[in-house]
């Protein structure tokens, strides 16, 4: 039904754009994002950006309809066949992390209009977009590509662009320029683990093609130096991703970014970081050697339960509120690489689901804060006090989405929790079981606290409450998140967008690969 | 039109619907219109279905199977009804309260627990099994000192994990047989079997489980207490009769549960809370009804609940009432209240009959039935328990609580009569407590199962009354000597000093033994919890060592041992 649908939009579009639709998703805010260096003012510029956004969402749909269609589809740059030339291959997998990105950069670009204008000083504000576009072309970049030192470039640009973005927080907090730095030394880190192994690859198998490494390896078979280089490879990535125990950037970094760069890097930058991780991990280096098992089993799995477990402890205790929903996001990619490091098809699906599903609670949860940040000045727990009554429709909306990060029914989370547990009952991994449970328990006491605070408790005197920029939630940031809210309640009911996606892309990688 | 009105609807949707409603109601009165006028439409659905099914399929494709939200059969009917009156008697007891918060969360818990009646499946069950939790809880934080909030808080948190316990148990069900419906469990089906019956245990207040439950009603107001009476443990009840019947270690946790409480209740001096320990006792009996599984069993233990909603409600309002006009309902500042609160103490009275199951009011035509089931199977032993039990009823429920309160001696206390309303809904509870006792006729014919059972015979009204005066006689006599705990005790130096001194003392240590290695357990318990947690606090807490800001080289050194950790690993394999 929805092949046909989408057929049919496409008929309607012209031929160049349906042709060359890969190269305009990264070529256009890659390129605009000089632009709006030269358009100064922040609100044109923000006005160019939403444009371009909205390009780019429009054109990931384009290739989600394409992907519907013809199930994947190939793009060569410059008619250089491959191995030579650069080549896009896209299928759900990667449809899957641009609807993602797009779509959720979109959003957070629409909400975050006003907290820019309040917390990023005017000469600032151009240049802040630009970065934000280039940002999003990175992301874009790495979750499109079909050559592996793509991969590396498009991640150092996105990389780059987010330690200028997360040191623009240091007009609100001086933090974030310590916080900037930091994460600046550990992603260097991280990609200079990822650029060595992608060098040893190049060593043993004389290609950068994916899909071409993955033949080389195949025929090659194995040897020391592509084990080195599949550690160094998810290592590095598992740095990007947050992974317990590389996670120490990613707090400091979520709390005193300006509130729209913490949204949009919440429910996009550690995603894509893990689609890279998925995609060499079952898809370039699928040789059906042993060597991935064990890594998945030695290090992904413990350090995924401890991430499930510690940071849900430690958002636990947190009272600010931004470094709360970190913690708590550091502990869902826990529950993301568990799928992931069961190494079989039901749990890197289930695995999948969870990222979409969290970029749409995380997401959500980032802009209700952003906007009590925006009209009371809210940071930290205790300033939530009386919110329900007095911004009734955002703390509903909070309150909705931190439903779902808890995983109750109704509501996405649970979707892809539950398939968590099949998929870990599947495998007869017991303790795993145990672990999402305990975690959902945590998330629990976590989300209450912030639940309790906004509707049992009074609202206190005016005297805390003195910065009321905003009196009530400015519509342009209330429309994203009740979007958000309400897709937290509708993916429940009908998640066979996610669900048929990523049922796609883990019956592509694990399908006839190793097994 | 007609065919819609001819469908079968499920009377849960028109409490929640008002509850939905009454929660963006600011008038007081229209808002109390609602919510009496809810349970009537309710009882319409309820009287208008004619035959048993399921209904409401719902479908959801995500969890790869239906949803039956309203399933009607010989043990949903039942509880549907008693629900139904408890939401009425609930509203018509509040209807003095001006309290928008306080309607809305107990007609929405009441309309849950409903609901959660009459699901057909584990996932339906859980999602208002958490409802009845959320809401139950405004009503003990209603109270508003943090004694409440504290007692709330410990509340929520047995029953969100109850909710949680149900969950899992669903999902490895469901893993196991690949269906969601709610069917007999049993202990044979492994895992799954011991997590939902550890879900159902801790709402039906299962000995060890069965903390929060004297915790938290004696601290939540007083309409909130009666509304909490009535629902939470009967719906666990409801779950453990669908689930659970016929499993034997049932009979042996609920001849517990009817035992134990009886003790503390004698010894205890706030009377919500002896109330409270006596819906644990009589929760006992309904246990050991389903654990023994017979159609009698099952019967006994749904017509015990019906009655229970009636005379616990009964006994909590009269309770509220003197709460209400007397600020307290410590026993040892109460008495003499039947000079200023004549009607209530009558409506008391009977509820307090009605616990004892003296003849012709409703426990005797009800736990008759159980203990009949018991004898029939020839559990022997658990019979005696049980007797035994009932005549601790009498003692703690029947006697303690309208005697100190209404009797005893005078304690100057002259206030009004509770109101009319209060009267009322407490005059409806002690008619429906006569009626069910005089025409069991009815009520049997409500049960899920035929039954044939005559409870008036001779020999049996001969055996209740020998065991109600034998306990009355036992009080009268422990009062007169003085050894009745909670009332000061008046010291005669007599010749019987010298049996007695001994005697007392003898259970003075007992008690002191008791009490110190119950204190000990617990202390050694929170110790070491305490312990835990300040553990976790100095790690994990915003200033604890691992949340602390640490260098950028601790964290590139992190960074190289996990490499390390992996390049080992798969240089390792295969």
């Amino acid at each position: 039904m929805s092949a046909l649908i989408a057929s049919d939009i496409l008929s309607l579009l012209p031929a160049w754009v349906l042709m060359h639709a890969a190269a305009l998703l990264v070529v256009t805010p890659l390129l605009s994002g000089p632009i709006a260096l030269i358009l100064s003012r922040g609100r044109l510029a923000w006005v160019w950006a939403l444009g371009i956004s909205a390009i780019t969402f429009a054109l990931s749909l384009v290739l989600y309809a394409q992907v519907l269609e013809h199930g994947s589809i190939m793009y060569v740059f410059g008619n250089w066949a491959p191995p030579v030339g650069i080549t896009y291959n896209i299928d759900a997998l990667n449809v899957l992390v641009l609807l993602i990105v797009a779509g959720m950069g979109l959003l957070s670009l629409i909400n975050g209009l006003p907290s820019v204008m309040q917390e990023i000083e005017p000469k600032d504000q151009a240049p802040f977009f630009a970065a934000y576009m280039l940002c999003l072309a990175g992301l874009m970049g790495v979750a499109i590509t079909g050559d592996a030192f793509n991969v590396f470039v498009f991640l150092e640009i996105s990389s780059i662009s987010t330690y200028i973005l997360v040191a623009m927080g240091a007009s609100k907090d001086r933090r974030a320029l310590t916080s900037s730095f930091n994460y600046l030394i550990l992603g260097t880190i991280g990609a200079t683990f990822f650029v060595i192994g992608l060098g040893l690859v190049y060593m043993a198998t004389g290609t950068l093609n994916m899909a071409d490494i993955t033949v080389q390896l195949r025929e090659n078979g194995d040897s020391r130096v592509i084990r080195a280089a599949f550690a160094f490879i998810v290592i590095g990535l598992g740095l990007k991703t947050a992974m317990f125990p590389l996670h120490t950037w990613l707090p400091g970094a979520y709390s005193y970014s300006p509130t729209m760069v913490g949204t949009f890097l919440a429910s996009t930058a550690t995603k894509v970081a893990f689609y890279a991780m998925v995609r060499f991990i079952f898809g370039v280096f699928s040789t059906g050697e042993p060597f991935d098992g064990a890594l998945l089993e030695l290090v992904l799995a413990p350090m995924a339960v401890a991430a499930m477990i510690i940071c849900s402890v430690q958002a636990l205790y947190q009272m600010d509120l931004r470094k709360l929903l970190a913690y708590s996001s550091v502990a869902q990619l826990g529950y993301m690489l568990l799928g992931l490091s069961m190494g079989t098809a039901a749990g890197l699906s289930a695995g999948l689901l969870h990222m979409f599903n969290h970029a749409l609670m995380k997401g959500a949860l980032f802009m209700g804060l952003g906007i009590f940040g925006l009209c009371y000045g809210v940071r930290r727990v205790p300033d939530l006090a009386g919110l329900g009554k007095t911004m009734p429709v955002t703390a509903a909306a909070f309150t909705v989405s931190g439903l779902s990060l808890i995983g109750m029914p109704l509501t996405a989370g649970f979707v892809s929790k539950y398939y968590l547990i099949i998929a870990a009952l599947e495998r007869g991994w017991w303790w795993a079981v145990a672990a999402i449970l305990a975690s959902s328990v945590l998330a629990i006491f976590y989300v209450w606290k912030m639940v309790e605070m906004m509707y049992l408790r009074e609202t206190p005197r005016a005297k805390s409450r003195a910065k009321k920029a905003h009196p009530k939630a400015p519509l342009l940031a209330l429309i994203p998140l009740l979007i958000l809210a309400m897709a937290n309640v509708w993916f429940f009911f009908d998640a066979s967008l996610p669900k048929g996606l990523t049922d796609a892309a883990a019956a592509a990688l694990l399908g006839g690969g190793a097994s | 039109m007609t065919e819609l009105l001819a469908a079968p609807i499920n009377p849960a949707w028109a409490i929640l619907l008002a509850g939905l409603i009454i929660a963006a109601l600011p008038w007081h009165n229209v808002r109390k219109a609602v919510m009496l006028l809810a349970p009537a439409v309710a009882l319409m659905f309820w009287l208008k279905m004619s035959a048993f099914g399921s209904f409401d399929q719902l479908s959801i494709d995500t969890l790869g199977a239906g949803l039956t939200t309203f399933r009607f059969d010989g043990l949903s009917r039942i509880w549907g009804l008693i629900f139904i009156i408890a939401t009425f008697l609930n509203a018509l007891y509040a209807l003095h309260e001006r309290d928008r918060l306080q309607d809305t969360m107990s007609v929405l818990y009441g309309g849950a627990a409903m609901a959660a009646v009459f699901a057909g499946d584990l996932i339906t069950l859980f999602i208002f099994w958490e409802i009845t939790a959320i809401t139950s809880v405004f009503l003990i934080f209603r109270t508003g000192t943090a004694e409440a909030r504290n007692a709330g808080m410990r509340y929520l948190v047995m029953h969100i994990g109850s909710g949680v316990l149900l969950l899992a148990g669903a999902i490895l069900l469901h893993a196991q047989t690949g269906s969601w419906a709610f069917e007999h469990i049993g202990l044979e089906a492994g895992l799954a079997g011991w997590l939902i019956l550890f879900g159902f245990g801790i709402k039906a207040a299962f000995p060890l489980l069965h903390s929060w439950l004297q915790d938290a009603y004696p601290k939540a107001t007083i309409s909130g207490a009666v509304v909490l009476s009535a629902f939470t443990t009967k719906m666990a009840i409801y779950a453990l009769a669908r689930g659970y019947a016929g499993t034997e270690m049932l009979i042996y946790v609920g001849a517990i549960m009817a035992l134990f409480p009886v003790f503390f209740a004698v010894i205890e001096n706030d009377l919500r809370r002896v109330l409270s320990f006596s819906i644990n006792n009589q929760l006992g009996f309904m246990v050991v009804g389903i654990g023994v599984g017979t159609t009698m069993g099952i019967n006994g233990a749904a017509a015990h609940a019906f009655a229970d909603v009636l005379f616990k409600g009964l006994l909590f309002m009269s309770m509220g009432a003197v709460l209400l006009r007397t600020g307290t309902t410590k026993a040892s500042e109460l008495g003499g209240l039947f000079r200023s609160m004549p009607i209530t103490a009558f409506f008391c009275l009977i509820g307090a009959g009605s616990i004892s199951a003296f003849p012709f009011l409703s426990a005797f035509v009800t736990k008759a039935l159980i203990l009949a089931a018991v004898a029939d199977e020839g559990h022997w032993i658990i019979w005696l328990i049980l007797v035994f039990a009932s005549a601790g009823v009498l003692e703690h429920a029947g006697i303690k609580i309208p005697y100190f309160s209404f009797f005893a001696h005078d304690s100057g206390r002259r206030v009004k009569e509770a109101p009319w309303n209060m009267l009322l809904a407490m005059g409806i509870a002690a008619f429906l407590c006569v009626f069910i006792g005089v025409n069991h006729r009815w009520l049997y014919a409500l049960l899920p199962y035929a039954s044939d059972y005559e409870p008036y015979t001779l020999g049996h009204i001969v055996g209740q009354m020998q065991l109600l005066l034998a306990a009355i006689f036992a009080f009268a006599l422990l009062m007169r000597i003085g050894w009745y705990p909670s009332e000061k005790r008046m010291t005669i130096l007599d010749i019987d000093w010298f049996w007695r001194k001994p005697g007392k003392a003898l259970v003075h240590w007992l008690y002191a033994i008791t009490a110190r290695l119950w204190a000990y357990t617990m202390g050694g318990t929170r110790k070491a919890l305490g312990n835990f947690s300040s553990l976790l606090s100095v790690m994990l807490s915003p200033d604890g060592n691992v949340s602390r800001t640490v260098p950028t080289g601790a964290l590139a050194a992190w960074a190289v041992a996990l490499l390390t950790l992996a390049l080992l690993g798969v240089y390792m394999a295969g």
